[in-house]
């Protein structure tokens, strides 16, 4: 009984980074049809700029403080990240949309620059960050059933992301602005709605998400400069089973992949663990090629 | 302006076919490397530049094609006995889908055969159902993740992360041997002349208007009463093909293959060089692979961190600002100056 359990906190706790990753991904994917290749990269620019924040409060900061640079580092994460990507957005994809497939070549150009300046910034080999006091030990419910804390608060951390997510998309000025014009862009344009504005902070948000997910790695690992290739696959196939363009699919997505990976894993090893997953998202397309959560639309080419 | 980029293709071949006489041996053998690099950009240019299907997973095809032939060559190698790596994982006797590769011409057929039947499956499944533009391409990427986790796990049959090195000699010929070096290096050089012809005339054909036809607009071809499907499936099996020969060419003449040149990474950078030499032009791939190549190992040898920086600024701006490429950027040059034949470049360029 302990085991499944924990097997399925295990799961759960994957999958939280999965979604983490993959909800910014679902923006820029998603929702303006832009494929980065560079999201793995503002994944690893919020992770240095935990790193970062974790510096400062060594050296500049009273130490009983420090426990706390953690919680000042993840909107850190999220602004310079974002503000990455609002750069970015101006520099480069603003000529992209519509071309799919070049973005993909181009956003991956960006993402060899980026992982070389962090190579030039912070030296090739992979930095550690420790992890605040209170996040150390683990909740025990009994002898062979430990939750540790650090799980526990990345899963409530992706929890939280994915309100705020849902109520600025949803509830807020600026999400139903992003809406209508990722729906119907010269209508929401005629209607006085900034569209080139619209999608650079579009992109900023996603790109700042994937900012505090690189945020929650630096609690599981050391970072290094090319942490967001790890990810960047198995986050597309998140969004790809999904569903492109809807939230919920993100998450079930998420969710899927995750407990998937930590099941086989259990059963087989890691690396069968893996193929075995991607190879059942590969299948499961054929039966259901635009994924879990479908946006029905009669448009053709 | 095809007469022409032929004329480009056949300078190019005379070119590589002398360059043994200027070139020390190493870089003879390095301009080797880039001749099989040359043949897969081929293929790749075909099923992208012609068809539209950008795949990032061409790298497990090259890799089957190189793992088929350096089976072989260890094989040969290891003299009837089991290959070191083998014993060294525990295992007592050959596995038997080892035991084709014994043999070099079986060896050979198959460093086609795997990667056009792998292909055929992934097509058949994706093309059939209508998995296209980036989905495809996100699947493909997803397929080059699996095959290197896979290889890299298997490590008592696939020699793991280290990959299969150590070889000897190729039916019979030592390896270490300049003239066995300089024979491979021609029979490289003749299987890009060979591909290149191959491929120009596909496109030159009917088929090769279909292909470009579903580059601009599949669903019209659809409506046409073609299967798209079918021409998808065919053109992925073809370049897949193409890929393993280029595999198994690169295998004898740099003595190594391993997952690091299946995944990702270089899948997605063998798309670099055919977005750099010019996508749809066929000669474009081969200057661009080649290009490409050289400029790599002569800048990342010593400055390993402006290779980084140089490459993906160029990606960037080829996708930006040329994406027609070199051969684009050429044929933008003679229409400036006027060239005679300079009438179809705009034809040419719209496509």
């Amino acid at each position: 009984m302990e085991t499944y359990i924990l097997q399925l906190f295990n799961g759960i706790s994957v999958s939280s980074i999965y979604i983490l990753a993959a909800l910014g991904l679902a923006i820029t994917f998603g929702l303006m049809k832009v494929i980065n290749m560079a999201h793995g990269e503002f994944i690893m620019i919020g992770a240095y700029a935990t790193y970062v924040m974790q510096n400062i409060f060594l050296h500049y900061v009273d130490k009983s403080l420090f426990g706390y640079y953690f919680v000042a580092a993840i909107p850190v994460a999220f602004l310079v990240a974002g503000a990455m990507g609002f750069l970015l957005e101006g520099a480069v994809i603003k000529h992209l949309y519509g071309r799919p497939l070049d973005s993909i070549l181009a956003t991956w150009g960006i993402s060899l620059v980026l992982q070389q300046l962090a190579r030039s910034i912070f030296g090739a080999p992979n930095v550690d960050v420790q992890s605040p006091g209170w996040l150390e030990g683990a909740l025990v419910i009994s002898q062979g059933l430990q939750f540790p804390y650090k799980r526990l608060f990345i899963i409530v951390l992706v929890i939280a992301c994915i309100i705020g997510v849902f109520v600025f998309l949803y509830k807020s000025k600026y999400g139903i602005q992003i809406r209508a014009v990722m729906q119907n862009r010269a209508m929401a344009a005629s209607l006085g709605i900034n569209t080139r504005l619209v999608d650079a902070y579009t992109f900023a948000v996603g790109s700042g998400i994937a900012g505090i997910a690189g945020c929650a790695l630096t609690l599981l690992g050391s970072i290094g400069s090319t942490v967001g290739t790890y990810y960047i696959v198995d986050t597309f196939m998140v969004v790809v089973l999904g569903g492109v363009g809807t939230l919920l699919g993100t998450i079930a997505g998420g969710l899927v992949i995750g407990t998937a990976n930590t099941t086989f894993e259990f059963f087989t090893n890691t690396s069968l663990g893996k193929v075995l997953v991607f190879t059942l998202v590969i299948l499961f397309l054929q039966w259901r090629p635009k994924g879990l959560f479908t946006i029905n639309s009669r448009s053709l080419d | 302006m095809k007469a022409k980029e032929e004329m480009v293709f056949i300078a190019i071949l005379i070119g590589l076919a002398l360059a043994p006489l200027f070139l020390s041996e190493f870089r003879t053998n390095l301009l080797g490397k880039f001749v099989a690099y040359a043949i897969l950009a081929i293929g790749l240019d075909l099923i992208w530049g012609y068809t539209g299907i950008l795949s990032l997973g061409h790298g497990v095809y090259f890799g089957l094609g190189g793992y088929a032939m350096a089976m072989y060559l260890k094989l040969e190698a290891a003299n009837g006995k089991l290959p070191d790596f083998m014993s060294w994982s525990g295992l007592e006797v050959l596995p038997w889908f080892w035991q084709p590769f014994a043999n070099g011409a079986a060896a050979m057929v198959l460093a086609i055969l795997i990667p056009t039947g792998i292909a055929l499956v992934i097509g058949y499944l994706t093309f059939k159902n209508r998995i296209q533009g980036v989905y495809f391409s996100i699947l493909s990427q997803a397929l080059a993740l699996i095959f290197v986790v896979l290889f890299v796990g298997q490590q008592a049959y696939t020699g793991g992360t280290n990959g299969l090195t150590n070889y000897k000699s190729i039916m019979g010929l030592p390896l270490a041997n300049d003239t066995t070096k300089l024979v491979l290096y021609y029979v490289a050089v003749g299987l890009l002349g060979l591909t290149y012809y191959l491929c120009r005339v596909l496109v030159n054909r009917r088929i090769g208007k279909i292909l470009i036809a579903i580059r601009d607009g599949e669903n019209r071809v659809r409506f046409s009463g073609y299967n798209p499907a079918a021409y998808k499936i065919f053109v992925y099996c073809l370049s897949a093909a193409i890929a393993g020969v280029a595999g198994a060419v690169f295998v004898p003449q740099v003595g190594i293959i391993s997952p690091a040149e299946m995944g990702i990474v270089p899948s997605i950078e063998m798309i670099i060089w055919v977005a750099i030499g010019g996508r749809g032009t066929l000669v474009g791939a081969v200057i661009g692979a080649i290009l490409v190549n050289a400029l790599k190992s002569g800048v990342s040898e010593s400055f390993p961190a402006v290779w980084s920086y140089f490459i993906g600024l160029a990606f960037v701006a080829v996708v930006l600002f040329m994406p027609a490429g070199i051969v684009g950027l050429a044929r933008k040059l003679a229409r400036r100056l006027r060239l005679p034949g300079s009438k179809d470049v705009k034809a040419g360029e719209a496509a």
